[in-house]
């Protein structure tokens, strides 16, 4: 029968199924992969021109990225069942390190998040956008879903214990992605209607107060969002230019490396969090549009892929990566345009530079392998 | 309790698949969300952040326009144009400006009292405008600055045409000079026209021709990143940059001539007076000057408070244009203008003779009104009182004419009112005209009958300007044609050296005066200068052409030039002032000058030898006879200009290329 495949086949279905078949031995899903790849790819183009064509920019991020693939290769490999045992672990892990951070870390512009592991600087942070999620799921595996009040209570410690530290530091982007990464997994394990919407209000409520201890610049930025021509030198340059950018680049953009709000320098942290404007202003809305075809197509594939799973703890680890992954594009795109304030979210596969590419791949080798092992489990 | 719940596998897949469909739901709504938010950010409303875009990379440089030279009549220059170095200011670059301007101080780039004065230029300019702080620096500033140039950011060097008269002084009361734009000069200009221009026209004709002379700028756009740093490649964003090139000023033809102009300048040196000369069939100005007069590179350099300060306090009033504002008496100078009324008004008969002993009785009263030097006239008639310049006689016409008779003539020789000559400045004097009467004197209440009679010797409530006097010798020597002085006699246009000529202006004719009366006039003024009794008859000696004269000698109380009629409170006698007119060659007049020299005693002995050195230097060949007369008729333009002069500088370079000029 392989021998009359080979021999009806053309070439390239050959090549094809050859590919498919690698795939496979690498339990990589195919479809994701592609998605993946597509984006990083097109991150890649547009880098090229935010960076002001600079080569060591492009290496970095190609040797972050194939750091983060073989992450991904290796984490695939995982059986689902060592992850599930292994969370709580690598969640007190996560704990530690972040105590350790409080205690001895790497102050770099006014914020206290690394660690200084010689050569590298390690920020625990990351780790915890995975570890909170799989902790939740965790917990979540062993009971009778939907989860009761007290099971929320536990799971609002999980994820609130590490949320707080990464706030401290200060780090609110992160601690804001951590809360989002482990409320996916419970709003997955099915919250009742009312129980949901009561959440957002108490969300909302000590939001509100925790506007009284944030920090100057953090509510500056808030207030700025809100009105942001008030400050058109100070915090709300940062809104006004990237308005510009995407707004000026128009249905069709100003061409590649032709967008003068991001070749000039008008917009600021053009190459990380408003790597997205860049896009607006050189590929204009068509641009736009494309990149968030994809991030779709990535979104849709890994919630399929999560609802494939057999298993509690691999669905709802597998949905909280895809929906975070979409709560990062979400925040970013409505940060640049101006629907949400300023928080620094980079645009993941796509904004240069940090743990971020490594951290996204290693979530998605976390879904792909909950997805290749399915049939092995019970 | 609760009871006891166990995990049902196919419900909680079914609860999942619920919840990622919801989730599903959710996030496309987001997406939606923020796809309306991208139409309208870059569908709506692309236009105003195109615009906002364009408007935040591209700057607009100013790229200023030459300003026009300045020629007298025969092409040579006057006022011309020189590269130097300014020192700018850009405020929007400037992190604390008071210490870097400081900061200049110390370095003795900048004199502390101009701190102030600078500061306000500053503020009133756009942030992004650059000011010229600094202007003509020498080479060792340069120097000083480029080596310290790091500690300034926001400040430099930038080559740029500065005005230069090269002859300094000479008729800066005609040309004027340019200087610093002040703030307040700032308000009424078009910012867009000055903009990289340091200087404006403030007096003469640089200040009244200031539009035709500055041109329009032009401009450059560069691609400038956020900090304001000009991108040197600018790739492919340079596409779009417009530059627009300037038009240089028009070049400004004067009717002066400079030989005139520099031997009256010379004749009046180290006296305070003033010399007008013009042309009486056109208006055209030969020769303007008043006495001592300042460099008006001064200014154009931007002058230091300290030199202004000094220039100011001097007490011989250099700043002071005696020619266009200096309100005096005229003394005797106006009897011909008197006697021409007299007769015309038929109040006297020329040809009978009065006895005229060394005063004059008012009829009425007391008063005694004497002759200047109390000499007896003798028997004379109109002819021999102007020769003699008696001035019982006129004392006796002026009564006889009345002060409402004298003030409704005095206008028609355009005194008591300005000449309207084009440019600014230039003070009315004062004539007893009716309304002036009806205004300070109603009913001629407190007006007294002497103060009539010395009317009739120029005195009292009678003051006039050397320009004045000027304008009124050229409508005698005309037999009464008034033209509007004038000092412009063409545009010319700096690329195609096409010239538009200014017709000149007539504004009056005195045709009530009939050639009888001319005769006699203008004969007792050539009688002036020929006759043995005239006044100015051994100054004027022996001349090859005959010359129409009159002397006048003032005697004053001086008063300040705009407090007329404030008699009372300046009683300060001083040295009488002299005056002397003429025109030349009497029968057929081509000049006509008034000469005043302050204090100079005897209007003969003090103005007269000036007024004939300048018209013998403008009549007289080198063998020291009489000129051709220059075919010309009372319209035409001035000979000797020709279409094209050598300016010095090429006009049609940008002012960048002639900054690189050696």
């Amino acid at each position: 029968m392989i021998h009359e495949e080979i021999s009806t086949d053309s070439r390239a279905r050959r090549t094809l199924s050859g590919a498919a078949r690698v795939l496979l031995a690498l339990k990589v899903d195919g479809p994701l992969a592609v998605g993946l790849a597509l984006t990083a790819a097109y991150g890649l183009v547009v880098l090229y021109s935010a960076s002001a064509e600079s080569t060591p920019m492009l290496v970095r991020t190609v040797l972050r990225l194939l750091l983060g693939i073989i992450i991904m290769l290796a984490v695939v490999r995982i059986s689902p069942n060592l992850l599930r045992r292994a969370s709580p672990w690598l969640y007190g892990l996560g704990i530690v390190l972040l105590l350790a951070v409080a205690a001895v870390g790497h102050v770099h512009l006014g914020a206290k998040r690394w660690l200084d592991l010689g050569p590298i600087h390690f920020q625990p942070s990351e780790l915890m956008k995975l570890a909170v999620p799989m902790m939740c799921a965790w917990y979540l595996h062993e009971r009778p879903l939907p989860p009761r009040w007290s099971d929320l209570g536990m799971l609002a410690l999980i994820i609130l214990a590490p949320v707080g530290l990464v706030a401290k530091e200060p780090d609110l982007g992160t601690a804001a992605l951590i809360t989002a990464a482990g409320a996916m997994v419970v709003f997955l394990a099915g919250l009742r209607a009312r129980t949901l919407i009561a959440l957002l209000l108490l969300a909302l409520a000590a939001g509100a107060a925790g506007l009284r201890f944030m920090h100057g610049y953090q509510r500056e930025r808030l207030l700025t969002f809100l009105n942001p021509e008030a400050h058109p030198l100070g915090a709300g340059y940062h809104i006004i230019q990237s308005q510009i950018a995407v707004g000026s680049g128009g249905l069709f953009g100003k061409g590649w490396m032709a967008g003068s709000q991001a070749q000039l320098d008008f917009l600021p942290e053009r190459t990380t969090d408003f790597i997205f404007a860049v896009i607006g202003e050189e590929f204009g809305l068509l641009g736009l549009a494309l990149l968030l075809l994809l991030y779709t197509f990535v979104i849709g594939r890994s919630i399929y892929l999560a609802m494939q799973c057999p298993d509690t703890f691999s669905r709802l680890l597998g949905g909280s990566v895809a929906l975070t992954f979409f709560v990062y594009v979400f925040i970013n795109a409505g940060m640049v345009t101006g629907l949400v304030p300023v928080v620094g979210v980079p645009l993941p596969l796509v904004s240069y530079g940090g743990s971020s590419v490594v951290t996204v791949l290693t979530g998605f080798g976390i879904l792909m392998a909950l997805y290749s092992h399915r049939k092995l489990m019970g | 309790m609760s009871p006891v719940r166990i995990k049902e596998h196919w419900r909680e897949q079914r609860i999942f698949n619920r919840r990622a469909w919801f989730a599903g739901v959710l996030m496309l709504l987001a997406g939606l969300a923020v796809l309306g938010r991208l139409y309208y950010l870059q569908v709506v409303r692309q236009h105003y952040y195109e615009v906002l875009s364009i408007d935040n990379g591209v700057r607009t440089v100013p790229i200023p326009a030459a300003r026009g030279l300045i020629l007298d009549r025969n092409g040579e220059v006057i006022a011309s144009n020189r590269p130097t170095f300014d020192l700018e200011l850009t405020p929007d670059e400037v992190p604390d400006l008071h210490d870097e301007l400081e900061h200049l101080v110390r370095l003795g780039l900048l004199q502390r009292t101009d701190l102030p004065q600078l500061i306000r230029a500053i503020d009133s300019r756009q942030r992004f405008d650059t000011v010229p702080i600094r202007l003509d620096l020498s080479a060792q500033e340069v120097a000083r600055f480029a080596v310290r140039r790091y500690e300034f950011p926001g400040i430099d060097v930038s080559p740029r045409q500065a005005r230069w008269y090269p002859f300094g002084k000479l008729a800066v009361a005609a040309v004027g000079y340019v200087g610093t734009i002040s703030a307040s000069e700032l308000a009424h200009l078009n910012p867009a026209e000055y903009a990289g221009t340091a200087v404006i026209g403030q007096t003469g004709v640089e200040a009244a021709y200031e539009k035709d002379l500055h041109g329009t700028n032009g401009y450059r756009q560069i691609l400038v990143d956020a900090l304001g740093r000009p991108v040197r490649r600018p790739g492919a964003l340079g596409k779009e940059l417009h530059f627009k090139a300037p038009v240089p000023g028009d070049d400004v033809i004067l009717s002066l001539d400079l030989k005139l102009q520099r031997l009256a300048e010379q004749l009046l040196k180290g006296q305070d007076g003033a010399v007008v000369a013009l042309d009486p069939w056109t208006g055209d100005i030969i020769a303007m000057a008043s006495s001592p007069g300042f460099d008006p590179n001064l200014f154009a350099r931007g002058i230091s408070e300290k030199q202004y300060e000094a220039l100011v306090a001097n007490p011989r009033l250099p700043l002071f244009n005696r020619a266009l504002r200096a309100q005096l008496p005229s003394g005797s100078t106006i009897k011909p203008g008197l006697a021409l009324g007299a007769l015309t008004e038929g109040m006297v008969n020329p040809d009978k003779r009065i006895f005229a002993g060394s005063a004059w009785h008012l009829p009425g009263s007391g008063h005694l009104f004497h002759n200047a030097a109390h000499e007896v006239c003798g028997w004379v008639g109109l002819r021999m009182a102007i020769i003699m310049s008696c001035d019982v006689y006129f004392y006796r016409l002026a009564f006889k004419m009345g002060v409402d008779r004298i003030g409704a003539w005095l206008p028609n020789f355009g005194f008591g009112s300005p000449t309207g000559i084009d440019i600014p400045g230039e003070l009315p004097g004062l004539a007893p005209t009716p309304s002036w009467m009806a205004k300070h004197y109603p009913h001629d209440r407190g007006w007294y009958p002497g103060d009539t009679v010395i009317l009739g010797i120029g005195q009292g409530k009678f003051l006039t300007t050397p320009l004045q006097l000027a304008h009124y010798t050229g409508v005698l020597a005309t037999r009464g044609l008034s033209f509007e002085p004038r000092l412009v006699t063409g545009l010319r246009n700096p690329r195609t050296h096409q010239i538009h000529w200014k017709r000149p202006i007539l504004d009056g004719n005195l045709t009530m005066i009939s050639p009888a009366s001319w005769k006699v006039v203008i004969g007792a003024m050539v009688g002036v200068t020929t006759n043995r009794r005239g006044t100015a008859y051994w100054e004027m000696i022996n001349s090859p052409y005959p010359i129409a004269g009159k002397t006048g000698t003032a005697q004053l109380t001086r008063e300040q030039a705009n407090e007329v009629g404030n008699e009372k409170t300046g009683p300060e006698k001083l040295r009488d002032d002299a005056w002397f007119i003429a025109f030349a060659p009497a029968q057929a007049p081509r000049i006509a000058v008034a000469v005043l020299v302050e204090h100079a005693g005897y209007g003969a002995t003090g103005a007269a030898p000036i007024a004939r050195k300048l018209m013998n230097a403008y009549l007289l060949g080198p063998n020291g006879k009489l000129l051709p007369a220059a075919p010309r008729g009372p319209y035409s333009e001035p000979r000797g200009i020709r279409p094209r002069v050598d300016a010095g500088v090429d006009p049609t370079l940008t002012p960048l290329q002639r900054a690189a000029e050696p």
